[in-house]
């Protein structure tokens, strides 16, 4: 098993700290993971990006040209790294204020209303989640929730853990989105 | 009368201190230098200080001090011993750590380390010699030179269009919260040199006691660089020097 | 604290891993993409467990005269800094080198010259393998592709450092200092005594404890025929630690038809690249330095017999390579391939250089 993963879109989505829940639950899965962000202010054309991948064997480059998963989260992210997509592999993008949607017979693409979704949970601070949710059923691999609550865990701080089960909601809530 | 009859101990009028080695000093004759480094180590050896006491030496006149006085030192880039005695007190709290540094090396080079490690309040002591020149790299321009002082950097006489101000950095120490001791003192009179003596025991209680740093100047002479007699050395910075860095302390709490 | 398994950025690892060395204090100054080197520490506390002093300085300058005056005591201690702030470090570096005395350095190198940017490079590599600052000196430099090696090397770097009285360095690229991996943190080991210090290192100054001779910690010697005695010293000194200490990794060498040369996670995304060779049917090895100074150059010589061709990749315009050419002369085409001012090349990328520059030249 290996996934090659980028998530990609605005600064303030929750980008980077969704990439480190992500790692976190597959290091719980006892997967070799990497996380590799674009750090820096504005960042590559104004979008934060991170690089993560889960893996059964060691992992050579954290840094890669094309993806088995891009998850795209503004029309930046979509149009650089849509290309990006390995044959046969997968596109999930949120389709809140996108206007030129990917088009490419050769992987599949999920186009997720995550923002939406959201705000439907009322709390706009697990949209990121959301989109996890949507990865986690999209994805080949099917990292076990227990670990991905785990992942939670680990990542957040302590004084926040209270939070857990309305990150799990939102989790949930992505799953039904493709 | 013989010789060794006169040698004895009730004609005894002065000794070498402990500390101070048998070595011949690289000092010029009438530097400041030697007598300070009498008292620091009549100061160290009479407080029980020798097996705790780490000396930061300098780049310029007293790069050698560690030739001279019988304790541990470490000898520092120019400008930096404040740095250095930072972490050699922080590592081991239980020791005694003083710089000793000349107008070169606190003033100019090493004027951001000496500002930061009194204003953290280092548990140091900071001897300054201050004599106005370069004397080690052949009598330049120091940042205390006084104005209209000639130095082989400024021939005609420091100017203050071309180079400034005197820098009294003392005194800019002595505005620091982490500073608990600040005096200005010279060595050139047995009542000076009894004083400064008395100065740099009391910046080693401070160090002792971690009160903060503690910084003792002694205006000094250069007759060498300042291409003087001794004697006349002694008279022109009582002239000169003295209205420009007025002796006593200037902090003391 | 156990052996524990955790998932951190490789500056966060260096400040865990130090801790648990049981390094004695750690100085620095902030530049990215390094800080949280220092912001890790300042939050872990440790003077409250080991006892190890953290100290933010007003200066790099300041910073390295901290290090070298605790190395100077014995002490195990440490700083940290990237590309620019590296170059301010250099003059106490020599110091350090020159007086003996055991110290770490970490280099996150960022792009340069000047204040260049803050994506990752590794132009420092001259800078760290053949001085840096004045006179004949070496350190020895360790290059970590991994965030497991930021964690190793600071025990590694700290171990060597005080078995030859020579500083080492951590040369890192900003990948590895911002990257996150699984890491595996090394059980607390407890700081040395201040007794132990004193036998460990009975040349440190420290105070004349029960009436030894007085020890004088200086690179300062005006009789040239003395500073010649010194300086074979140190020569003397780098040649055992060539012997001894030269390490590097090879990875699928044996079969291969050409060889990719990289240090630090450049060899990783080389590794990468040959995967997707081998895919196309293409034979090609990695050599990977792990030391830097002291250069693998026997092992290099070695690996490139019978090969058709060697590309060195580096995030610079061509500065290892100048090692590599020296071991192998001109016996096969080397090659350089290079991204700078920050860029990352991809492994396509540096599958395409290897064949337009080697395979089909």
């Amino acid at each position: 098993m290996k996934e090659e993963i980028i998530i990609a879109g605005f600064g303030g989505q929750g980008v980077l700290s969704m990439g480190k829940i992500l790692a976190y639950s597959g290091l719980m899965d006892d997967k070799e993971v990497t996380w590799m962000p674009s750090y820096g202010p504005e960042q590559r054309g104004g979008t934060a990006n991170v690089t993560v991948i889960l893996s059964d064997d060691k992992i050579s480059s954290p840094v890669l040209d094309r993806y088995d998963v891009v998850i795209a989260l503004n029309q930046q992210s979509l149009d650089k790294f849509a290309p990006k997509v390995k044959e046969g592999g997968m596109l999930i993008y949120d389709t809140n204020g996108i206007h030129k949607h990917p088009v490419r017979e050769d992987i599949k693409i999920y186009p997720i209303n995550a923002m939406e979704a959201t705000l439907e949970l009322g709390n706009s601070k697990a949209y990121n989640m959301v989109v996890m949710g949507a990865l986690l059923e999209a994805m080949e691999y099917k990292l076990p929730m227990e670990n991905v609550i785990k992942g939670l865990k680990k990542s957040l701080p302590e004084r926040h853990h209270k939070l857990i089960p309305l990150n799990q909601q939102a989790i949930e809530k992505g799953r039904t989105l493709l | 009368m013989d010789i060794n009859e006169i040698i004895c101990e009730e004609n005894k009028v002065y000794s070498k201190p402990e500390l101070l080695d048998e070595v011949h000093m690289h000092y010029c004759p009438g530097c400041s230098h030697g007598v300070v480094h009498k008292l620091v180590a009549e100061v160290i050896a009479e407080m029980g200080l020798t097996d705790k006491t780490v000396g930061v030496s300098p780049v310029g006149c007293a790069v050698f001090a560690y030739n001279y006085i019988d304790v541990d030192w470490v000898e520092a880039a120019h400008g930096r011993a404040p740095a250095v005695a930072t972490a050699l007190s922080r590592l081991w709290p239980e020791n005694v750590v003083f710089t000793y540094q000349g107008d070169g090396d606190m003033s100019a080079i090493g004027t951001a380390e000496t500002i930061h490690a009194a204003n953290r309040g280092e548990n140091i002591v900071m001897i300054f010699v201050n004599n106005a020149i370069y004397g080690m790299t052949g009598g330049q321009m120091a940042p205390t030179t006084l104005v209209g002082q000639k130095t082989a950097t400024t021939p005609y006489g420091r100017r203050v269009d071309l180079n400034g101000h005197p820098l009294e950095i003392t005194n800019l120490m002595a505005i620091l919260d982490g500073t608990c001791y600040v005096t200005r003192q010279s060595v050139h009179t047995p009542a000076a040199v009894r004083k400064t003596k008395a100065c740099l025991k009391k910046a080693f209680e401070n160090a002792i006691a971690k009160k903060g740093t503690s910084v003792v100047e002694v205006v000094s002479t250069c007759n060498s660089g300042w291409k003087m007699s001794p004697e006349k050395a002694n008279k022109w910075m009582e002239e000169n020097m003295f209205p420009k860095y007025p002796l006593g302390d200037l902090k003391n709490k | 604290m156990s052996e524990e398994v955790r998932l951190m950025k490789g500056n966060e690892a260096i400040a865990h891993a130090a801790i648990r060395y049981g390094c004695d204090g750690y100085f620095g100054y902030p530049i990215t993409p390094q800080s949280e080197v220092l912001e890790t520490l300042e939050e872990l506390m440790p003077w409250e467990t080991t006892g190890m002093v953290v100290l933010q300085a007003e200066s790099e300058v300041a910073a390295i005269n901290m290090v070298y005056g605790g190395a100077a005591s014995g002490k195990a201690v440490m700083t940290s800094s990237s590309s620019p702030g590296v170059s301010l470090k250099q003059e106490g570096i020599s110091y350090i080198a020159a007086a003996s005395l055991p110290a770490l350095i970490l280099n996150v190198m960022r792009g340069g010259p000047g204040l260049g940017t803050i994506q990752p490079s590794q132009a420092d590599y001259f800078q760290a393998v053949k001085g840096g600052g004045h006179g004949d000196y070496h350190l020895i430099v360790l290059a970590p592709s991994t965030v497991q090696e930021m964690v190793d090397f600071v025990g590694l770097g700290f171990d060597l450092a005080f078995k030859y009285c020579n500083p080492a360095m951590i040369l890192a690229d900003g990948i590895v200092g911002q990257m996150m991996e699984k890491v595996v943190l090394p059980e607390q080991r407890p700081r040395r005594t201040d007794e132990e210090v004193r036998q460990q290192c009975p040349w440190a100054a420290n105070g004349r404890k029960d009436g030894r001779k007085r020890n004088i910690v200086t690179s300062l010697e005006l009789e040239s025929s003395r500073m010649e005695v010194i300086n074979h010293e140190l020569q003397a000194r780098y040649r055992e630690i060539e012997k001894n200490e030269t390490r590097w990794e090879e990875i699928g060498v044996e079969d291969a038809d050409y060889l990719l040369i990289a240090f630090g996670s450049i060899a990783r995304i080389c590794a990468k690249a040959q995967e997707m060779a081998a895919e196309k049917g293409v034979k090609v090895g990695i050599v990977r330095p792990i030391t830097l100074w002291p250069f693998p150059t026997e092992a290099i010589a070695k690996a490139a017999e019978g090969k058709k061709g060697i590309l060195v990749v580096e995030l610079n315009a061509g500065q290892m390579i100048e090692d590599v050419r020296l071991a192998v002369h001109d016996r096969l085409p080397v090659e350089h391939f290079g991204r700078m001012g920050g860029i990352i090349p991809s492994p396509d990328e540096v599958l395409e250089a290897l064949e337009n520059k080697i395979i089909n030249r």
